[in-house]
């Protein structure tokens, strides 16, 4: 049977722009259909603004790369009405098993607190990922939502202007010319979009190479992540085990820096080392293998005047607590409102450079994480190597060594306590949701908080009532929460206090909260939170 | 705050049990050692910043 990665999703057809005389100019083109092009065409195109995606390919992505997916993505694919299935088909896990030499070291609950929809983490390979999106597009397009996606269409040329982009595609059927007034860039690592508009990629590189294989087994270990240091079956290096879907097993084995690559990828190679590994009688296939290297970096800028980076393109991390696709989905979820409101000519232009602000903050905290991960994973000296294995000598008896055991930090949502949309907070409400946290999820009036955080603007009152000021252009709905009915809630919006008003942009965060009614520092929040003040 | 004046009652004693503790260790095993020994006193003292000013004074 064919997998899934295998099968054209979004085959090439003709499309309306090569056949037009003069060139037509589209409000929004997306370069790239991987995971964060698409769920920003979705997001788009939801809130009725007319979206184009092109991509050179016309399938999902190969093998199955990201498989590790954090609740807080999980929460936006809800928004975006995909989080379903994924948790459905996805694994959910909770126990990880870090092991030292050939001992266990210690063990590790990631069981998020009660009261959350979404668990901590589901593990799904990324072609699934990015095919349960493209599912979402299908449905979208027959709801009539102006939502197309181009495949085999490859961007070959680039011209930045002060009010539109302009773009040649190359096709099947030969080259066209198009236009766009917003160009979103999600086209990976490689941006052929950025290295065209000669913009910077710096960061550092780490000298090793890790060999990934997906391998098909029916085993009975459990739906745990195993991470090894120096195990005897991979000596003075790495190895991690994870469970994903349909029996398939990620195997991670780190190899060092002087290798030979096409030798350690030859089948014969990799299937010796897999059976070091996990013995002589477990019988596997192998999906998917490939040998990486990784790297920390991120453009200086992620706007660059009519044309916005996201994803992979605008920032890379290493593979090491799965940062990647999870923080190009918060890109995503950053962007799509707010050029949104500048589309619509509700919010200024320069709204979109708290896109920057925002996520560049973001991208920064994921590379200072991952590249202290890498640090304790492949240790650069004698010394470090000593600290480290110092650290998972004393983890198997002292509790108070296992927080620093570095296997990777999982990817946590970003808080943007700085940004300069959020209105300083002066009340005593818990820190869990001030300004600039994304809303925590909580059972309320039947059902979840963030369920009822479709999109727009919201303005939540909890045990007190107001007028929902009117602002020109926004949609407000107001949510109210009665107290004494719902305590896991309470605890996350009013700790001690008695009432709450939270002012919720369309992403989810907090923009500025109160304890009492004032519909003036309402609409002043309001009117800041979408970069008018 | 870093306490640098004498703070150990014992000072000899301390320091000959410190060296004791290597006897008969090959070099790598010492450096483990006192990795691991760092690793220990740090977690006792906890505190950010005396542990910051600590590695300053040992830089120093
Ligand atoms: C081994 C490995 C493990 C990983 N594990 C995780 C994990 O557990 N969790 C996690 O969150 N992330 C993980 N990642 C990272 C994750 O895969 C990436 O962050 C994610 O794919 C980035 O998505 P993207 O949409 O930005 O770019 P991509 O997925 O790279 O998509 C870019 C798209 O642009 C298209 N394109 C390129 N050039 C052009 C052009 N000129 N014209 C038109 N289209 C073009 C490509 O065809 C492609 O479809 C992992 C990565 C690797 C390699």
């Amino acid at each position: 049977m064919a997998k899934i990665f295998e099968i054209p999703l979004y085959p090439y057809t003709r499309n309306p722009d090569q056949d037009s005389p003069k060139t037509n100019r589209h409000p929004v083109i997306i370069v790239g259909a991987g995971p964060v092009g698409l769920a920003a065409a979705i997001d788009l195109a939801q809130q009725d603004i007319p979206v184009v995606v092109v991509d050179d390919n016309d399938r999902v992505s190969f093998g199955s790369r990201a498989i590790c997916f954090a609740k807080r993505p999980l929460e936006i694919l809800d928004r975006l009405g995909c989080g379903e299935p994924m948790v459905e088909k996805g694994v959910t896990w909770n126990i990880g098993k870090v092991f030292f030499d050939d001992r266990q070291t210690y063990e590790f609950n990631l069981l998020a607190e009660d009261g959350h929809k979404r668990p901590a983490f589901i593990n799904l390979q990324q072609y699934y990922f990015e095919a349960y999106l493209m599912d979402r597009v299908r449905v979208l397009e027959a709801e009539g939502k102006p939502i197309e996606i181009r495949g085999k269409n490859k961007v070959v040329s680039i011209e930045n202007n002060d009010d539109h982009v302009s773009l040649q595609i190359d096709t099947p059927d030969g080259v066209y010319q198009v236009e766009a007034e917003w160009l979103i860039s999600c086209d990976g690592a490689g941006s052929p979009v950025r290295q065209m508009l000669g913009l910077d990629f710096v960061g550092r590189v780490f000298e090793d190479n890790f060999l990934i294989a997906d391998v098909v087994m029916d085993a009975d270990f459990p739906t745990e992540r195993w991470f090894w240091f120096n195990p005897p079956f991979n000596r003075d290096q790495s190895a991690l085990l994870h469970k994903q879907p349909d029996g398939v097993w990620r195997i991670d084995l780190q190899l060092g820096w002087d290798i030979d690559k096409a030798e350690e990828k030859k089948p014969e190679n990799v299937i010796r080392r897999l059976k070091q590994m996990l013995g002589d009688e477990i019988s596997f296939d192998l999906e998917w293998v490939s040998i990486y290297t990784f790297q920390c970096r991120r453009m200086e800028k992620f706007r660059h005047n009519r044309v916005l980076f996201a994803g992979d393109a605008a920032h890379q991390v290493s593979p090491f607590g799965a940062r990647g696709a999870n923080s190009g989905i918060q890109d995503s979820d950053n962007l799509c409102w707010k050029l949104k409101l500048v589309l619509d000519g509700i919010a200024p232009e320069t709204l979109l450079d708290t896109y920057d602000d925002e996520r560049i903050y973001g991208a920064d905290e994921n590379i200072l994480n991952s590249s202290r991960s890498t640090d304790f994973i492949t240790p650069k000296s004698a010394v470090s190597r000593q600290f480290r294995d110092a650290v998972l000598h004393l983890a198997e008896k002292h509790e108070f060594a296992r927080p620093m055991v570095n296997s990777g930090r999982l990817s946590v949502p970003c808080i943007y306590s700085e940004s300069r949309l959020n209105t300083p907070d002066s009340t005593k409400l818990p820190t869990s949701t001030r300004p600039g946290a994304p809303a925590v999820d909580a059972p309320v009036n039947e059902g979840w908080l963030l369920d009822q955080l479709n999109g727009d603007f919201k303005l939540l009152f909890v045990g007190i009532n107001g007028e929902s000021p009117s602002v020109a252009g926004i949609h407000l709905d107001v949510i109210e929460v009665q107290p004494g009915q719902n305590p896991v809630f309470e605890d996350r919006y009013l700790g001690d206090e008695d009432t709450a008003i939270y002012l919720i942009r369309p992403d989810q965060h907090i923009a500025a909260r109160w304890t009492s009614y004032d519909e003036t520092e309402i609409r002043n929040a309001i009117l800041r939170a979408i970069g008018q003040e | 705050m870093l306490i640098t004046t004498p703070n150990i009652h014992d000072a000899d004693g301390f320091y000959s049990e410190l060296l004791d503790m290597h006897d008969g260790l090959s070099e790598n095993e010492s450096k483990a050692l006192n990795a691991r020994l760092i690793l220990v006193l740090a977690n006792h003292i906890g505190d950010r910043e005396v542990l910051a000013e600590a590695m300053r004074t040992a830089l120093d």
